[in-house]
């Protein structure tokens, strides 16, 4: 399991880069090499929050093939779990943390002629390092970023001045909104278009995409959402015998890790399928918060995914 | 067609409209113009308004009117020959923006040569809506020489290049749109199973 394999990291840098919006420059522990990665990708930070145990994930935003740090940007959340107000609060230069491999879940298309990016606020994180790929490959791209303030955005004028023309900012406090009907309205054929935001912002640039008669293909998101929180339930393993509660802020995961027990994962967003398990019985109702599932197995009630999904009480057991 | 066990051998689900395509672009021979003419009764006349059907067949007067008559409103083009079909497909796409859709029906030799001029213009094969219709004939390419050999329709075949008795595989290439084929007689030379018509 990738996703498993942990690396000590040590805080080198912190910088406010935006309101709420801290940057992270992170090197080995050790000064070790770091593994290089594709544009795309996060890591998932580990983090002893109080009593809690969680892994957020984070979009890398450095060069790809810069192994001396990984940089990510955190926004500070209101009404979070506690991941970002930990990272904003408690972590500053000097503070050792554990991350996992990069991933990646959001590569562009390697044969598109043309990438068209799309980004609102935070969701600006998984393109700084896709364009900077993009850009070593001389590939066509333009960036549509919405922002609620240039305060508000971060890397606004890095962005400009790195790539000119190529970036478009959108500023709300302006009345300023992306074109997108204009945008995806008069592209070339081969052209791949790259969502990453809140989820309102998501849902309406695929549908837009969808109405204008682009291919599912030719669309990418990514959204990273917290597993929704809801009330305690029992989970019971039917290998192992063992019980786990799961607390009212954890997912099915961070319980299962919380106890020792190695859960299968990769992106913790219900988007990849690697945590997908077996449900052997269940006498609660599944709230299914993947977006993986398809809707005959969620009536069917024999999966879960265990990073996003929990039920609403009682008890669940998995075949782990 | 039967279930094959070769991952990459095609399978085409059948042709569905992309109601949302501002355009929408068809390639298909006699046989295939069947099932496009039941997508435009499913579909309705706005969604056949908004295509272009290149139609890639040698076709008889008759046939010519009938054809035409059946795939209307469409604008329909007729190509007298599968290579003139995708030589006009290819100078269509020079110049289409997203938004255009593509759709393939008739021979498998015809999907795969629309799929692999789609692959030029970075349009994925799964966006490219297929249904086989017709004649089970394959493109194949010998694997020892490289000729491709148009119209097959027995296995085994012998290559027209290099001679070789090939044994035709389900084994598919999408960018070459030809089906491998391989030497059959390899370890005992001119020993070779009798000849079947799978592919009429």
């Amino acid at each position: 399991m990738s996703g498993n394999l942990l690396r000590r990291v040590r805080v080198a840098e912190v910088e406010r880069v935006a309101n709420r919006i801290k940057r992270f420059r992170l090197v080995d522990a050790d000064n070790a090499p770091l593994s290089e990665f594709s544009g795309g990708s996060h890591i998932s930070v580990v983090m002893h929050a109080g009593d809690r145990l969680l892994r957020n994930p984070y979009s890398l935003m450095g060069a790809p093939s810069d192994t001396s740090s990984y940089q990510i940007s955190v926004l500070n959340v209101e009404d979070s779990r506690g991941g970002s107000k930990f990272m904003h609060e408690n972590v500053s230069v000097g503070t050792e943390l554990e991350i996992g491999q990069p991933l990646n879940l959001f590569p562009p298309a390697k044969l598109a002629k043309k990438h068209v990016l799309v980004a609102g606020g935070i969701g600006i994180t998984p393109f700084m390092s896709m364009m900077n790929e993009l850009d070593g490959l001389h590939s066509d791209f333009e960036l549509h970023y919405g922002v609620r303030s240039l305060e508000d955005g971060a890397y606004c004028k890095y962005l400009q001045s790195r790539y000119g023309s190529r970036v478009n900012i959108y500023r709300q406090d302006q009345g300023q909104l992306i074109p997108l009907e204009r945008i995806l309205g008069d592209q070339r054929l081969g052209t791949h278009m790259y969502v990453c935001g809140p989820k309102p912002m998501i849902d309406w640039s695929l549908q837009t995409a969808k109405l204008l008669g682009w291919p599912d293909e030719n669309v990418h998101s990514e959204q990273f959402s917290a597993p929704p929180p809801g009330k305690q339930f029992l989970v019971k393993l039917a290998r192992s015998g063992r019980e786990v509660i799961v607390r009212g802020h954890q997912s099915i995961l961070e319980a299962l890790e919380e106890n020792g027990v190695d859960a299968p994962f990769l992106c913790r967003g219900g988007a990849c399928g690697q945590c997908e398990t077996q449900v052997v019985a269940c006498d609660g109702f599944i709230e299914h918060n993947d977006h993986f599932l398809t809707e005959p197995e969620r009536v069917s009630g024999k999966k879960i995914m265990i990073c996003m999904s929990r039920i609403q009480t009682g008890s669940i057991t998995l075949d782990l | 067609m039967t279930v094959s066990t070769i991952k990459s051998r095609p399978i085409y689900p059948g042709l569905s409209p992309d109601l949302n395509a501002r355009r929408n672009i068809i390639v298909c021979d006699k046989a295939g113009a069947a099932a496009v003419a039941e997508l435009f009764s499913r579909a309705g006349s706005a969604f056949a308004e908004r295509a272009t059907i290149i139609l890639a067949d040698s076709l008889s007067a008759t046939e010519t009117q009938t054809l035409s008559r059946d795939l209307a409103p469409a604008a329909v083009e007729i190509q007298p020959t599968l290579a003139d079909g995708i030589a006009r497909l290819r100078q269509l796409l020079e110049t289409a923006p997203m938004g255009l859709r593509l759709y393939a029906a008739g021979s498998e030799p015809l999907i795969g040569l629309v799929v692999q001029a789609g692959l030029d213009f970075s349009i994925d094969h799964l966006s490219i809506r297929t249904e086989h219709r017709g004649s089970l004939k394959r493109r194949v390419q010998c694997v020892h020489c490289k000729t491709f050999i148009e119209d097959v329709t027995t296995n085994p075949v012998k290559c027209t290049g290099c001679g070789l008795t090939l044994l035709v595989r389900d084994h598919y290439s999408r960018r070459l749109a030809a089906f491998q084929g391989v030497c059959i007689d390899a370890e005992v030379p001119g020993e070779v199973p009798p000849t079947e018509a799978l592919y009429l």
